[in-house]
């Protein structure tokens, strides 16, 4: 909103002045300057040494250069976790989360207002239950012998969590996180102009061809934008620990987990943090182009 | 009525139930174990019994843990959306330098440095200041990180408050604190709460960081307890476990219906809890 005022001096409607809007400013932003600008940047610091959380290297670390970024790079495991990490983000957000947002907001535009209300309020319930109560949910419908999977399919000898780490915690996120994208497509849905729609629907045209060729030029930035925040957010999810702790053999080792058993389990303090390293890069890339992407719409 | 219409209204009741059961099945776990007399990791209809509830009143830790959480929720809250509060009027109304380039930082850090990327040095900053087991020093950490997406959804509420109301108050001498007080507060109140409610949510659920920090269960709040309650034999405490993950969740549960009743839940950005 520009001022419309001459001189400019009227933006500050308040008479605050500069100097008291900095002492306005100034608390939020030592917090944030102490507990996440100062750890982003250590971060660099401690990669680059042997810091361990027990032993010699606890009390002198040594600077070790760049020798944990080349470890990493080489260990099995670390690659093992980025692949794992590219296939979680993959399945649950781009494809799962995205698809069934933009279905659930497509499909309950024609839903009776009752049972829409009834549907968005699960979704939005499965995605602001706190993660610890959601994990035992979600045990409680993998789990062997008594899961709810099971006895639905006929096989309760599964144990779904163990034999299918990968494919169970991509489902679960997207039941998990599905409710984002389905409130971003729908108002991005309700700018799409009716009569579009209408002419569409009036010159016979499918679902699939109305969604495709009226639908989709309007809501292209909304995909873009939701893409980026989701993938963000998934590969920055700390809740597959709750479900399988990286287990069974490393098979679901995602890098969040990957990155807390290296510092807080086997003590390894600098070569987690090269590895959160990577992960902070990663995030800042995702990052960059949803800014640039803002500010064009802007 | 042909009959493709048809297949295609059945078609689409399908999918919709198919979608309901997919979202409303794991929850429906905890309706029934709570108050089941043999609670297990599955779904049955349930043996009612109250036993359950009062084995967890009565468990050492349940109640403690859950204050615990509300202590660590409400100081992250409060400090969160009073200087969010201050930092976004100040940025809405006064152009102090640099203010562009820090709304900038300010958007990129909220999404570049999450806990789990920073986690490690948290840590450590936290063993070296000796505040692992400091239930405040953990309430800052947890607020130093919602922070910056506050500041920034704030700061979109007060944009659109009119300058015009504070313009009349001062025309009748209002000073800048009765401002503040009496026109910015009362009307900038529905972006206030969204931001008191988001920072709630996120606090309450937040895992990973009281998790890292808060190693002595008689501090831990409610989600490191939750995870950690196994009987004398080392398994899982089914007693226990589904009555308290329905008390710790139905604060949670009574936000989302106070805000999906009295504003909606419409879209603010980058909101996720």
């Amino acid at each position: 909103m520009g001022s419309s005022r001459p001189g400019g001096a009227g933006l500050d409607s308040a008479g605050l002045g500069v100097r008291r809007a900095i002492g306005f400013v100034a608390p939020a932003l030592l917090l944030i300057a102490v507990f996440l600008v100062f750890p982003a940047l250590w971060t660099l610091y401690i990669g680059i040494t042997n810091y361990q959380l027990t032993g010699p290297a606890a009390a002198n670390p040594r600077v070790v250069g760049l020798d944990n970024v080349v470890e990493a790079v080489r260990d099995p495991l670390f690659t093992n976790s980025v692949w794992l990490t590219a296939l979680f983000v993959l399945g649950s957000a781009v494809i799962g989360q995205n698809a069934l947002g933009f279905g659930l907001a497509w499909l309950l535009r024609t839903v009776r207002p009752g049972l829409r209300r009834t549907i968005e309020g699960l979704v939005l319930l499965s995605w602001i239950l706190p993660g610890t109560v959601v994990a035992y949910l979600w045990f409680a419908v993998l789990s062997r012998d008594t899961g709810t999977l099971g006895l639905l399919l006929g096989s309760p000898q599964t144990a779904w969590l163990v034999q299918y780490p990968m494919t169970s915690l991509i489902i679960f996120n997207v039941w998990r996180g599905t409710a984002f994208s389905m409130l971003l497509y729908s108002s991005a849905l309700a700018a799409v102009p009716p009569s579009q729609l209408e002419t569409a629907r009036l010159a016979g045209a499918s679902g699939r061809q109305t969604v495709r060729d009226v639908v989709f030029p309007h809501i292209r930035g909304h995909v873009l934008t939701n893409t980026l925040l989701i993938s963000l957010w998934t590969a920055n999810d700390f809740t597959p620990f709750l479900l399988t702790a990286g287990g069974p053999n490393h098979r679901s080792e995602v890098l969040p987990v990957l990155i807390y058993r290296q510092a807080l389990e086997s003590g390894q303090l600098g070569y987690a943090s090269a590895m959160s390293l990577l992960l902070l890069v990663g995030n800042l890339a995702i990052a960059l182009v949803y800014l640039r992407l803002l500010r064009r719409r802007a | 009525m042909s009959p493709l219409w048809v297949v295609r209204r059945i078609g689409f009741s399908v999918l919709v139930a198919v979608v309901l059961a997919f979202f409303a099945v794991p929850m429906l776990w905890l309706a029934s174990a709570p108050f089941d007399s043999k609670p297990g990791l599955g779904l049955r209809w349930p043996d009612w019994t109250f036993a359950n509830v009062v084995a967890t009143f009565g468990h050492p830790y349940a109640l403690t843990s859950l204050l615990n959480s509300l202590v660590l929720c409400v100081v992250a809250t409060v400090v969160t959306t009073v200087l969010a509060a201050l930092a976004a009027y100040a940025l809405s109304r006064v152009r102090i330098p640099g203010r562009d380039l820090l709304l900038y930082l300010l958007l990129l850090l909220s999404s570049v440095v999450t806990g789990t990327a920073a986690m490690v040095p948290i840590f450590v900053m936290m063993l070296q200041l000796g505040l692992i087991n400091s239930q405040f020093g953990t309430a800052l950490v947890i607020a130093g990180g919602m922070l910056p997406a506050a500041i920034f959804i704030l700061k979109d509420f007060m944009d659109a408050v009119p300058r015009s109301y504070e313009e009349s108050a001062r025309v009748f001498g209002a000073s800048p604190r009765q401002v503040l007080g009496h026109v910015v507060l009362p009307v900038a109140r529905p972006g206030v709460a969204t931001i008191f409610v988001w920072a709630f949510v996120n606090a309450w659920g937040n895992f990973l960081l009281p998790f890292l920090l808060l190693r002595d269960v008689g501090r831990q709040p409610a989600a490191v307890l939750l995870r950690t309650l196994y009987d004398e034999g080392g398994s899982a405490n089914l007693t226990v476990i589904p009555v308290f993950s329905l008390l710790y969740s139905i604060p949670v549960v009574v936000l989302y219906l106070f805000v999906n009743k009295r504003y909606g839940f419409r879209f603010h950005g980058g909101i996720k809890s």
